[in-house]
């Protein structure tokens, strides 16, 4: 079924394409960031009322499913909600002088076109598309860390692209490999590539060339989720770009990756000959768990703090995902979307924080709770709650992850007990000296709308004491349908 | 298995596409390097052609003219006139010894061989020699990517990296997209190497070492 004539999942794409051509060529601040508003607006409308319509039968290019449309609409809200933030957040760069109309142009259409690529990637029935759509996003990133155009920016971004096109380069041959598997069955042609023929008939592809296809894909798009040791590109890429961008590469770029990862499991695990993938994601999701953990320690830079702690996350929920079975395939869902928006609303925070403050240095932010009480506590707030403490969401997830480990593996759970707490310890010893003491540096209000980060630590604190029927009934035919 | 010939051609493109990958690992003068990859996209070109004439595809004819054109012509010129404006030392430095490296590319183009020609044992045999060799391509790009220091250089283990790519995809019989790929790789590369990033570079730095980025680190101080 369709509105007005459009159906939703198409919109959530030509949305941000228009918008994307438009803020490309339209002058003013205050307009285009308005625009990038209700363009995002738009496209979470779109998205969310995939939730309610009747789906269109899977086609050769897009297809929507219950796993998608979590991806889809976690996507559009985060990506409404930073479109806010980053409206007040480059008003205040552009009071700075960091940023010049000509770039401003460059920044929001480059945001709408992030958008379209994340969309695409989730939406596409088809791996070739979905691989292009992917290189998209991650292009688009590429540049907008690069905007400020400082030593370190150009830096990261580099890194970011000389990681990112290996990262690419590998996934592509992965795609190749399934097509070599799926061209003597299915035939050859587009047929081939499309992903719904491709579980169908996975049971008689040649098991030992999709082993060899899903290693590449896993370290092709696990660079992009950040698993160690493919992660360095990450905490740079956090750290010198602009916030807003942050928050959605943590809070989305990262889990689109994921997505791509877990759907060629799917494929996979619909072969029986096949190796299992779950071992090698619980490799990866452990020893980034613990890396991270430890890396936190020795940060200076409150972005890189966050970033790593990003990867700590993302290991977190591969591990889950790579244990399977469906309390271990929920706990990751969940922990997945309780991730995304914690730590965008964290970014929010850092990013309120660095601007009055003048720095990104932790040495320079003391006493956020005295000087800047709403602001501090809120970063408490979410500190606590990506330190994964009750009665935030994330632990509940947590908690769902290291109980359904324990009942299966109990040596496991124990090394992921022990990853969690590493990475506990550090953000506790940081946000002390961030949050409380002495104030110094600027004690300046800010000058901008906290709603965007209060309603992401309300939702997380919401769902850590309630989750609705409804939401628990479809993670779990999502869990499900992840096998 | 097609005619003996038609074998025999391809295998001897993709061949002496590894070759070439061997040739750029251990040059150390840029405009050699430079030279060494026009040779690898012309050698794709032909790889490109040979395969669109045999599988009767006449759009890869599109990838060959692209590879012919744009990679072994344009960005040459483009990236000798890049290394000429912003005077970058035409010696290159290298990770470790050029001996040492190219005993890694023969470690990696066995370990292609060995993986490609086990796991697609019920394959056609031109597409699963073509895929052996294009992994090994792929493996030597990324070699080369780790061992040098310099950005220009980077930037062309990468492209010979996507060589080895365009290369698995036309030997994939009948695989779509793949004209469409070859294209945004082009566009992708066109960007990177005429457009934000080395102009960026020069601007902001003396050089385009990326060492020199790395003292720039954040968290130095």
């Amino acid at each position: 079924m369709s509105v007005a004539g459009i159906d939703p999942e198409i919109a959530t794409l030509v949305i941000p394409l228009v918008a994307a051509a438009l803020l490309a060529v339209l002058p003013g601040y205050r307009t285009t960031a308005r625009l990038n508003i209700v363009a995002s607006l738009a496209t979470l409308v779109a998205a969310t009322s995939l939730f309610f319509v009747d789906r269109p039968p899977p086609g050769a290019y897009l297809l929507v499913d219950d796993l998608n449309i979590v991806f889809l609409v976690l996507t559009a809200f985060v990506a409404f909600t930073t479109s806010i933030f980053s409206a007040s957040y480059i008003g205040h760069e552009i009071e700075a002088g960091h940023l010049s109309p000509a770039y401003l142009r460059f920044y929001h259409a480059m945001y709408q076109l992030l958008m379209f690529g994340m969309n695409l990637a989730l939406l596409a029935n088809n791996i070739g598309i979905m691989w292009v759509a992917i290189e998209l996003a991650t292009l688009t990133t590429v540049l907008m860390v690069g905007i400020y155009r400082t030593h370190e920016a150009l830096e990261a971004a580099w890194k970011y692209f000389i990681l990112g096109s290996v990262g690419i380069a590998l996934a592509l041959f992965g795609t190749i490999l399934v097509y070599m598997a799926s061209g003597p069955v299915i035939g050859e042609g587009g047929d081939s590539m499309v992903w719904t023929n491709l579980v169908a008939h996975a049971d008689r592809f040649d098991p030992a060339l999709l082993n060899v296809a899903f290693i590449f894909l896993l370290l092709g798009y696990g660079t992009k989720v950040g698993l160690a040791p493919l992660h360095a590109w990450l905490p740079d890429a956090h750290a010198e770009g602009p916030t807003p961008i942050s928050a959605v590469l943590s809070g989305l770029l990262l889990n689109v990756a994921l997505y791509a990862v877990l759907r060629f499991k799917i494929l996979l695990a619909a072969s029986p000959d096949a190796l299992a993938p779950g071992p090698l994601m619980v490799t990866m999701g452990l020893s980034s768990l613990l890396f991270a953990g430890l890396m936190l320690y020795r940060r200076r830079d409150i972005k890189r703090l966050f970033a790593y702690s990003s990867i700590e996350h993302m290991g977190v929920i591969v591990f889950a995902f790579g244990m399977g079975g469906p309390l271990a395939n929920f706990a990751g869902l969940l922990h997945m979307v309780m991730h995304s928006l914690t730590k965008s609303g964290i970014f929010f925070a850092v990013g309120h924080i660095a601007q009055v403050k003048g720095t990104q240095k932790i040495a320079g932010i003391r006493g956020l709770t005295v000087s800047h009480p709403a602001l501090g506590w809120a970063f408490v707030v979410g500190v606590v709650a990506i330190a994964g403490l009750p009665p935030l969401g994330i632990f509940m997830s947590e908690f769902l992850v290291v109980t359904s480990t324990f009942a299966r593996e109990p040596l496991l759970a124990v090394i992921l007990v022990v990853g969690l707490l590493v990475g506990l310890g550090a953000l506790f010893l940081r946000v002390n000296d961030i949050a409380f003491g002495e104030p110094t540096g600027s004690t300046a209000p800010v000058k901008a709308s906290y709603l965007p980060m209060y309603v992401h630590f309300g939702l997380v604190l919401a769902a850590g004491v309630y989750v609705p029927p409804m939401l628990a009934l479809w993670f779990e035919n999502v869990s499900a349908l992840l096998g | 298995m097609g005619s003996g010939l038609s074998f025999d051609v391809a295998h001897l493109l993709a061949g002496s596409l590894v070759l070439v990958s061997f040739m750029l690992l251990y040059q150390d003068r840029m405009y050699a390097l430079l030279n060494i990859f026009a040779l690898h996209a012309l050698v794709l070109a032909l790889s490109v052609a040979w395969q669109a004439y045999v599988q009767d595809a006449p759009h890869l004819f599109v990838t060959a003219a692209i590879a012919l054109i744009f990679k072994a012509i344009v960005i040459p010129v483009a990236l000798r006139r890049i290394v000429e404006r912003l005077g970058i030392h035409r010696e290159i430095e290298t990770v470790g010894g050029v001996g040492l490296t190219m005993l890694a590319g023969m470690a990696l183009v066995g370990l292609s061989m060995v993986v490609m020609l086990r796991v697609t044992g019920d394959a056609d045999p031109l597409a699963r020699e073509d895929l052996a060799f294009a992994l090994s391509v792929v493996l030597l790009g990324l070699l080369m990517m780790v061992t040098r220091r310099n950005a220009v250089s980077q930037v062309i283990g990468f492209m010979s990296l996507e060589n080895g790519l365009i290369l698995a995809a036309t030997g994939a019989k009948g695989m779509p997209l793949v004209v469409e790929i070859s294209v945004a790789f082009s566009i992708l590369i066109a960007f990177i190497v005429i457009g934000i990033f080395l102009f960026r570079i020069r601007e902001r730095f003396d050089t385009v070492d990326v060492r020199a980025l790395d003292d720039f680190r954040g968290e130095r101080q």
